[in-house]
């Protein structure tokens, strides 16, 4: 059923068929209207949760952490600084091999403070072990959370994941948003299985520590589950597809890409807007496509390769920088063009909510053109004098 | 439950120093609470010692997070369970600086929501597992590694601070103090706690030979002594108001302090008399307080 809402609250009604067992959270924005309405549901009765209303971020996902443990289902959501309070149980979490899924409304990083909308929370925690999925709209962002249990609670998987969707930009817009009936959803994600769990019947110690004989060896099962997801994905994303029409199955997603010269590669909510630029500079006959990436962890590698192989330049828009570096985005992009000629620009964009306009799509790829390329775009002039 | 059961739900096979209270504190805790236990450890002397992958010296389910969020991982266990309709109950097990200190905001937090849990601090008085680091769990002129008396030092220059009270002030429905050397008392204690619902707090004195300064041996008697001086009081709150006290005919603070290389410089090169007398006012405002004193008939 279409229905005009909120992407905060179409993405909290969708966390509610998920039926989460309990859930703990801590408001920050902009992510505060997902746990408010969830509070709400819980207060009516209308999804059966223990609903944990936690001090801080960081008691948030250790409760997630427990929980899961103990054998339910769990579900938080957080954003920018609250991620950063988060960081040690994220690495817990993923090492725990517990699936908890987390919201995360991208917001940069302080400081300065800042409110608005980049990708620099989520991607600083690329090597956390948790999976991560970027939303274009609002409906991916709702639709993205049942794939993400789907594939975190596989039992060939276990890792947390990361739905993460752009902050103001997709949480506080009103989108048309197909839901889900609650039937559907259980038709498509079945109870929660844990694959061991605290339990007096059969104790087992969770959290042991390791020394350097069998260290390594932990970090290589978290590694092989996360890349096994490269292929649970697409599968968990076609039989979402078969039931409901809206097909998750790629990693990543080409938009006019055949014949490119230019391609642009891009995450989560600017894609709309690269997208209209491409139409308007292939209606003026400038051979420009998008590959989208929605899946960032696991990185996938290959895809990105096959989909660019035939492109003769790569202009890749990073809302984040690994300072001192480059965009995570272009690291990653390069390394997976390794061995080709295809050349890769990096352009740090959109960061603290600085607006994108499809002319500055088209500066872009203008800039790539030119060869012109790892730099900070619609830098201030005054910074540079 | 007998000793033999006990065994097998903390087994001895861990790795703790010989004479660790803390290990025994372990074993009368399961003793007490028996096997449909969930334990939540913090990082420390106990989860490093019972732990060392793959062995595991507990015989309940037990899970080790972090230093400072054992408090919050069994709101969470709390939680889970009581959604699945489970009964087992749950214990978060914590040394004093993951008590006092760094674990202290998770543990308000899970006090004040409530959650029907009891956290038991197993209370050696500093950072052991670190290296004998200060806490703000140790003594007033405890010579630690981070707080080392020297020519201007004469240890750690703070009282220790009262967790017990702040807990009570929680609203918590069962506050004690328990000591290793009292077995029979603590394990009482334990099960009090667990039994009652809603968030239970007990600090269990635990002497550390290795960070204290004494033979595995005089574990007890060292806990002992810190009873009969007055420098450690066994209470039990009930909602906020002290019910129970252990009373004792007591003994001048040098008996608990001279048997110790931690305050070893309150008495070399000769006796630091204005020091000692600092230490025995506390102990004497412990007596008035908790009105422990047992006055012998002439
Ligand atoms: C966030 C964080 N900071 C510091 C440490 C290092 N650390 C591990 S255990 C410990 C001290 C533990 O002290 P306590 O809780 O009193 O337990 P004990 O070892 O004395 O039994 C410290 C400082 C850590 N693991 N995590
Ligand atoms: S250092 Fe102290 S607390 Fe740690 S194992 Fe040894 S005796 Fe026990
Ligand atoms: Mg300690």
């Amino acid at each position: 059923m279409l229905e005009i809402t909120e992407g905060s609250l179409a993405v909290a009604e969708a966390v509610g068929k998920c039926r989460p067992q309990v859930i703990a959270a801590y408001p920050i924005t902009p992510q505060t209207h997902i746990v408010e309405a969830l509070a709400e549901m819980v207060a009516n009765c209308e999804i059966d949760a223990e609903y944990i209303t936690v001090e801080s971020e960081f008691s948030a996902l250790s409760a997630c952490l427990g929980a899961s443990a103990a054998g339910s289902r769990v579900y938080s959501a957080t954003t920018s600084q609250g991620l950063a309070l988060m960081f040690e149980v994220c690495f817990n979490c993923a090492g725990m091999r517990l699936p908890v899924v987390m919201s995360i409304v991208n917001r940069a990083m302080g400081a300065p403070l800042s409110i608005w909308n980049d990708q620099q929370d989520s991607v600083s925690l690329r090597d956390s072990g948790w999976l991560q999925l970027y939303a274009e709209d609002n409906q991916e962002a709702t639709d993205l959370h049942y794939l993400a249990y789907k594939v975190s609670e596989d039992h060939r998987i276990l890792l947390p994941s990361f739905v993460c969707f752009d902050g103001f930009i997709l949480s506080h817009t009103y989108e048309p948003v197909d839901t889900i009936s609650q039937e559907q959803a259980d038709s498509y994600l079945p109870p929660f299985k844990p694959f061991q769990r605290l339990d007096a019947a059969d104790p087992i110690s969770f959290g042991l520590f390791a020394a350097p004989d069998y260290y390594t060896e932990f970090r290589y099962e978290i590694d092989q589950a996360a890349k096994r997801a490269l292929s649970v994905i697409p599968k968990a994303g076609k039989e979402f597809a078969e039931l409901f029409g809206r097909d998750y199955s790629g990693l990543v997603e080409g938009y006019r890409l055949e014949d490119a010269d230019c391609a642009l590669v891009a995450m989560g909510s600017i894609c709309g807007t690269v997208k209209d630029a491409i139409d308007e500079m292939r209606d003026a006959g400038k051979k420009v496509g998008l590959l989208k990436i929605r899946t960032f962890r696991p990185f996938p590698s290959d895809e990105v390769k096959k989909a660019l192989s035939g492109v003769g330049r790569v202009a890749v828009l990073d809302k984040n920088i690994s300072l001192g570096s480059k965009g995570a985005m272009a690291l990653e992009v390069r390394d997976a063009l390794y061995g080709s000629q295809i050349p890769v620009y990096d352009y740090i964009i959109a960061l603290g909510g600085r607006d994108v306009r499809k002319k500055d799509i088209a500066r872009v790829v203008s800039l790539a053109e030119e060869g012109k390329g790892d730099l900070f775009y619609g830098l201030r002039e005054e910074v540079l004098q | 439950m007998n000793d033999e059961a006990a065994c097998v739900l903390f087994d001895s096979g861990h790795r703790a120093c010989g004479g660790c209270a803390a290990a025994m504190a372990a074993r009368l805790i399961l003793d007490a609470a028996g096997k449909d236990t969930i334990v939540v450890s913090s990082t420390g002397c106990m989860e490093v010692f019972s732990t060392p992958y793959p062995e595991t010296a507990w015989g309940v389910p037990w899970i080790h997070s972090l230093f400072e969020n054992n408090s919050a991982v069994a709101s969470g266990v709390v939680a889970s369970l009581k959604k699945q309709g489970r009964k087992e109950k749950v214990i978060a097990l914590g040394g004093d600086g993951a008590t006092f200190d760094i674990g202290m905001l998770c543990l308000s937090g899970a006090f004040e929501r409530g959650h029907d849990f009891t956290y038991i601090c197993y209370d050696n008085e500093a950072y052991m597992n670190t290296g004998i680091q200060r806490s703000g769990a140790t003594p007033y002129d405890a010579s630690t590694t981070t707080s080392p008396a020297g020519s201007c030092s004469f240890g750690n220059s703070r009282p220790k601070k009262d967790l017990p009270m702040i807990l009570a002030a929680h609203g918590a429905p069962y506050v004690a103090t328990a000591s290793i050397a009292y077995p029979p008392d603590f394990k009482k204690k334990v099960e009090k706690a667990v039994n009652t619902p809603g968030p239970c707090y007990i600090q269990v004195h635990a002497p550390c030979c290795t960070g204290w300064g004494f033979e595995g041996e005089k574990t007890v008697a060292i806990g002992k002594l810190a009873i009969e001086t007055g420098l450690w009081v066994n209470y039990e709150m009930e909602n906020g108001v002290v019910t129970k006290v252990k009373k004792v005919v007591r003994k001048p603070v040098d008996d608990y302090l001279v048997g110790q290389k931690r305050f070893r410089h309150l008495f070399k090169p000769k006796r630091n008399d204005a020091e000692i007398a600092k230490i025995q006012a506390l102990a004497d405002r412990n007596a008035v307080k908790f009105g422990i004193d047992i006055t012998l008939k002439k």
